[in-house]
């Protein structure tokens, strides 16, 4: 370990080898004697034994289907959900539980607003204003709105720096604005969104917000209360939790004023073979058996975050970010896209090697063990917009270490060396 | 540092990186009898190809694009195959490509020498697609058909 390298690693604000140990995939030898450098946790993070254990504990114990029997394990299965819900809603500062509807991941709670909300509540001619940093799952649904009903969307361009043109903004969002989908951090770039600027705009002009939280509630604080908005999604799998689990907070009155999104049973108060009436909130939106088990064992990843506390989680991915980006900026022939800043960041790299598509870096690199993304990340708005076909991409999570990024920049020397772009 | 041979050295042949570092027929074509383009969307590879053709023969061929050392270096393979043939001939070796690519076996074809070194890539599921990218490219511009090609069936995958 070099000094700087000891520095960083003192200033941590959490034991790493004991959350280490929690990750068992970590120590996975992924080449012989090449152990894995986990470095794809915008794609999906890894998953602790405690959320693992959550869920083979439900199975094992208390299985059986929610809301609909009188039997005893009935009763506790829908204790277990109803308590995970109130779980999540306590980590995004909820006000209420049932505001929080459980959903697959963010792209259905995107698309259920579109749906449910959109569909009911916009007329032709109204005005959606999104980014050209999204991920592709808040830009399509709001084009098959538009296509659909006649909807005009509008998007704030981007600045090379990554950041979003706010000057734009101000023209953009106007009284036609009905929503502004944003997503809290670019997933291609790492950028945040600077959505105590943003926010206000739309508001002001009697917009809704619906923030894309995918890449922001995994990795730092947040209070939906505090930001102002009126929907966000998130989903389980990139925060510790199961595949298949994901959330949708939106306002009580919005909720109950919004359609269902699918029909079915457990979303219905009464059916006659003329019609039907809606269940209450949350019940509305979760039509059929939803993945309970999914939802207790994100429960369990809440309250793992929640004991390491998400300030510290946020000021270890900035440690580590900062570390990495001073790091690989370094590396020969290496140029990083978006803030220089870490603190302008998530815990998200998108890079280039000179002379080397990113998708050889990422074969290359994998013969090291060190697993990144490359391509263009669901975002190929932000592609076109810096002349790129793909980048690669380092992102980081909890578990991640400066011995990690050393890895990964030394592994960088090497497949410039293997493709002759530097002697 | 051992001498055996590693899984990269495989997939990486130095005549693929020699293709790749300097591609043949990689240049704009001003009359082409019929083009084609073809991209992965997944990692947005392109490639263009545009074929002279004069009495059932490949006269000239050109390609273009951008994208990873196994499409471009592919693609370069594929012209100088392809170049003097006849239509015929660069049909056959548009399938016997994408033979080698499902069953990883050699080809018994006339000029595939070099293009045999592309075998190892089957092993690879993941950049299969690059590889057969200008091969597919060719036998749309053969067909002579508009539509884009890709050789991306899933859906792009989420992140
Ligand atoms: C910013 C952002 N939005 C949305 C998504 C979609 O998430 P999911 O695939 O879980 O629906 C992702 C990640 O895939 C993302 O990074």
């Amino acid at each position: 370990m070099t000094q700087t390298d000891m520095d960083v690693q003192q200033r941590l604000p959490f034991d790493l080898d004991r959350i280490r140990r929690d990750f068992p995939i970590l120590k996975r030898e992924i080449h012989p004697g090449k152990t894995l450098v986990y470095l794809d946790n915008a794609a999906t993070s890894q998953r602790p034994v405690q959320m693992i254990a959550e869920m083979t504990r439900f199975y094992r114990d208390h299985n059986a289907n929610i809301h609909r029997g009188v039997h005893t394990l009935s009763i506790e299965a829908t204790d277990l959900y109803e308590q995970a819900r109130q779980r999540i809603a306590r980590f995004i500062n909820a006000p209420r539980a049932e505001e929080v509807i459980f959903t697959r991941n963010t792209t259905e709670g995107i698309n259920l607003v579109a749906h449910s909300w959109g569909r009911k509540f916009l007329q032709e001619g109204d005005e959606v204003v999104i980014t050209e940093v999204e991920h592709h799952s808040n830009i399509v649904p709001w084009q098959m709105l538009r296509d659909e009903r006649g909807v005009v969307l509008k998007y704030i361009p981007m600045l090379p720096d990554g950041t979003l043109d706010l000057d734009y903004a101000r023209q953009v969002i106007g009284p036609r604005t009905k929503l502004l989908a944003v997503t809290a951090v670019s997933n291609a770039l790492g950028t945040i969104t600077r959505l105590d600027e943003l926010i206000p705009m739309a508001r002001a002009q009697g917009a809704l917000v619906l923030v894309d939280g995918a890449q922001s509630v995994p990795h730092m604080p947040v209070d939906v209360q505090a930001l102002g908005c009126d929907f966000m999604a998130f989903t389980g799998h990139k925060m510790l939790g199961p595949t298949g689990i994901g959330g949708l907070w939106a306002r009580m009155e919005l909720l109950e004023a919004m359609d269902p999104f699918l029909g079915g049973g457990d979303m219905i108060l009464t059916v006659t073979m003329a019609q039907s009436t809606w269940a209450d909130v949350p019940a509305k939106f979760e039509a059929g058996t939803p993945n309970v088990a999914g939802a207790v064992a994100l429960g369990a990843a809440v309250d793992y975050l929640e004991a390491l506390g998400m300030d510290a989680v946020r000021a270890h991915e900035v440690e580590i970010t900062d570390y990495a980006l001073r790091r690989l900026g370094d590396v020969p022939g290496v140029s990083i896209f978006g803030p220089p800043q870490a603190q302008d960041r998530g815990g998200v790299i998108s890079f280039e090697l000179e002379g080397v598509h990113p998708h050889d870096v990422g074969q290359v690199l994998d013969t090291h063990a060190v697993a990144i993304r490359t391509g263009h990340h669901c975002a190929q708005p932000v592609m076109a917009a810096l002349s790129v076909p793909a980048t690669a991409r380092a992102s980081f999570y909890i578990y991640n270490t400066t011995e990690e990024v050393d890895r990964l920049a030394v592994a960088l020397e090497e497949v410039s060396r293997f493709f002759g772009v530097r002697a | 540092m051992t001498n055996e041979p590693s899984l990269l050295d495989d997939l990486y042949r130095e005549i693929i990186l020699d293709h790749y570092r300097t591609p043949r027929n990689h240049q704009e074509m001003e009359a082409p009898t019929c083009s084609a383009e073809g991209a992965n969307p997944l990692c947005g590879d392109t490639v263009t190809v545009s074929i002279l053709l004069a009495d059932g023969r490949v006269q000239d061929i050109a390609f273009g694009g951008q994208g990873c050392s196994i499409s471009q270096a592919s693609a370069s393979m594929m012209t100088e195959y392809v170049k003097g043939r006849t239509v015929q001939e660069a049909g056959d070796g548009a399938r016997a490509f994408q033979q080698m690519m499902t069953t990883g076996e050699p080809q018994d074809l006339e000029g595939f020498d070099d293009i045999d070194a592309l075998r190892g890539v089957a092993k690879f599921a993941a950049r299969v697609k690059c590889a057969s990218l200008a091969w597919k490219t060719l036998e749309q511009a053969l067909d002579g058909r508009a539509e884009p090609v890709t050789t991306d069936e899933r859906t792009e995958s989420n992140d």
